[in-house]
């Protein structure tokens, strides 16, 4: 009779929530929507950048730098100046996105010990792509200098530092964002939704008819939540089929580790989502503390659109609160590292900690709302 | 125990919310069949009182039997044996008048078949046989409340809890509502009923009217007119209420 009065209630779950049709356009067009605006429109990829030449030495050598610039795919030169001013000047415009300067003795101080001088200027109001560019012209230089210098007359550089970029050689933004699309999707399901559900039965009472119905609370929270897991799950692969199919993301891990994990992941939000209706009087309030305590810090603090590294000490300490970190962090192991159970064994062990943590205060949050 | 034909008995009755004495010493027995109005102000003490009957809220002190059962030992026996109605919620509004009937007709342990047959009986007495399959949304506040009284009392409930279950429907609904309630009276189901309509109390075999969490008065209607030589109950009450 348990199983009977649990399936009734999580099939009435499931009615609300197919008979809604705007929350369902939500449920579903969103994280699609969500991915292909990632993927297309907002790419961190380099691609004909954007650069001007102020060339001072006009020789062989710098002809050659510029090049394999323009032939690396990278850059586009936009145009050449013959001043200083008037280089910083398209700069300041945004015309151009990086300068390349080429001092006047350029070709034939490249044999002399103390080397040859090119600079690079890059408009770091957009931080990050001016580190790429800088980064990416650094080494096509690096190459043409080791390549064009006979072996005995090369400087004496102790070491050349190559900087390369690993698990995500060519830089595409779609990669990064699939873990961190995913984590915000079923975040924003997982608590946002179930924390509105309940609240709602609260809003309208039908939560104190159920209370004193012969339905146990754990009946209640199992049949009000047990919809939105198979909902997220739904909602992760498809996610995922999108960013391997159509965004050729690697997925190089186990598709059975992905799953617990996602699962881990979900169960945690979930155990979110009864927290907030807890402490939530109505659905606005939980709308509100969804979208402000947890979307926001999704997709600020947890590494999936800035850079933990690049943030200052207090926000990272207190990034490590934020639980999609960790599921973010886990996700890219798997998917680009083909990490197995032993690499990320401590996610999995901080979101459990998170999961229980959670369902603890609910659990003490209800008991106290009923007295 | 006291006799058994009292199904709700009170001794005693405390309840305490930090220093604020919600329902200071309530004594009261309801008997089988009988319908009992619960009066009372706002904020008076009415909502704790009979979340406490329905073992949603534990009492500080003092001995609350429901059914037969202590609601502070056995609160799950008392849940099986009542049916509750609150004045905020009637039905689910996106589910039809059946799978509303379904959902309720399952958490209170009917059987499929039970289930189909007691809501064929109950839409044609109420007459809406015609709207089984639409959504709730679409009918009447009127027609909600009543159905959704039939669905607090579909499992056959010892007693049935109904919390100001009239608010906001016309005069004419209202009428045709307490119909009901005879009816189920008349079947053996105890109705403790809360109000704000005092003319209603009239219908009441006998009414309880609370002043700031104490029980003020209790008896029929007519004996508790006469006591305080009034015509209405409306007047029993503005006396009982404001004695000023």
């Amino acid at each position: 009779m348990i199983v009977k009065q649990l399936w009734s209630f999580i099939r009435k779950e499931a009615m609300h929530i197919f008979r809604d049709k705007r929350t369902l356009v939500v449920l579903f067009v969103m994280p699609l929507a969500q991915i292909l605006i990632f993927g297309y429109v907002i790419s961190t990829e380099i691609k004909d950048a954007r650069i001007g030449v102020l060339d001072n030495a006009r020789d062989y050598s710098s002809r050659q730098v510029i090049d394999r610039l323009v032939s690396s795919g990278y850059f586009m030169v936009q145009d050449y100046y013959s001043g200083r001013e008037q280089m910083e000047n398209a700069l300041r415009r945004g015309d151009i996105q990086m300068a390349v300067v080429f001092a006047p003795d350029f070709g034939s101080s490249m044999e002399r010990p103390d080397g040859a001088q090119v600079q690079f200027i890059a408009d770091a109001s957009d931080a990050n792509t001016a580190r790429i560019l800088v980064n990416y012209a650094e080494g096509i230089v690096a190459g043409y200098e080791i390549e064009s210098t006979d072996v005995t007359n090369r400087r004496k550089k102790p070491l050349v530092v190559e900087a390369r970029m690993f698990y995500n050689p060519s830089l595409r933004g779609v990669f990064m964002s699939v873990p961190g699309i995913m984590a915000m999707i079923l975040i924003l399901v997982s608590a946002m939704m179930t924390s509105i559900s309940i609240t709602r039965e609260k809003e309208y009472g039908s939560m104190e008819v159920l209370l004193i119905s012969p339905l146990q609370p754990w009946q209640i929270i199992l049949g009000k939540v047990a919809p939105y897991v198979i909902l997220s799950l739904v909602n992760a692969f498809s996610i995922l089929a999108i960013g391997v199919f159509v965004f050729h993301v690697p997925m190089s891990g186990s598709y059975l580790l992905l799953t617990f994990v996602s699962l881990l992941y979900i169960l945690l939000a979930l155990s979110l989502g009864i927290f907030i209706s807890t402490v939530a009087p109505n659905q606005m309030v939980a709308m509100f503390i969804s979208l402000f305590a947890l979307m926001l810090p999704t997709i600020l603090l947890s590494g999936f659109i800035y850079p933990i590294e690049n943030m200052p000490v207090w926000l990272q300490w207190f990034s490590h609160l934020m639980p999609p970190r960790y599921y973010i962090s886990a996700l890219k192991d798997i998917m680009f590292k083909g990490a197995g159970l032993f690499v990320v064994w401590k996610e999995v062990l901080i979101m459990t900690g998170f999961l229980v943590a959670f369902l603890f205060l609910s659990i003490r949050n209800f008991k106290v709302r009923l007295e | 125990m006291e006799a058994s034909t009292h199904v709700i008995n009170v001794r005693d009755l405390v309840k305490k919310f930090g220093d604020f004495t919600a329902n200071d010493q309530l004594n009261f027995h309801v008997e089988k069949g009988e319908i009992f109005g619960f009066l009372g102000a706002n904020g008076a003490g009415k909502t704790t009182a009979i979340k406490i009957l329905c073992g949603l809220s534990l009492p500080t002190s003092g001995l609350v039997e429901v059914a037969g059962y202590n609601v502070k030992t056995h609160p799950e026996k008392v849940k099986k044996s009542i049916g509750y109605m609150s004045q905020k919620f009637s039905l689910y509004d996106d589910l039809t008048v059946f799978e509303n009937i379904r959902l309720f007709g399952t958490i209170y342990g009917l059987s499929t078949p039970e289930i189909k047959k007691r809501s064929d009986e109950m839409l044609s007495r109420l007459g809406i046989t015609k709207q089984r399959n639409r959504l709730l949304s679409t009918l009447s506040l009127g027609w909600k409340q009543k159905l959704a009284f039939s669905v607090a009392v579909l499992h056959r409930p010892k007693i049935v809890f109904l919390d100001e279950p009239t608010s906001g429907v016309d005069p004419i609904t209202r009428r045709q509502f307490w119909e009901l309630i005879y009816q189920s009276a008349n079947e053996g189901i105890t109705v403790f009923v809360t109000t704000h309509y005092l003319d209603e109390a009239e219908y009441c075999n006998r009414v309880t009217i609370m002043v700031d969490g104490k029980i003020t008065a209790l008896d029929t209607p007519s004996a508790l007119k006469a006591q305080l030589e009034c015509d209405t109950m409306n007047d029993v009450f503005l006396k009982l209420t404001r004695p000023n």
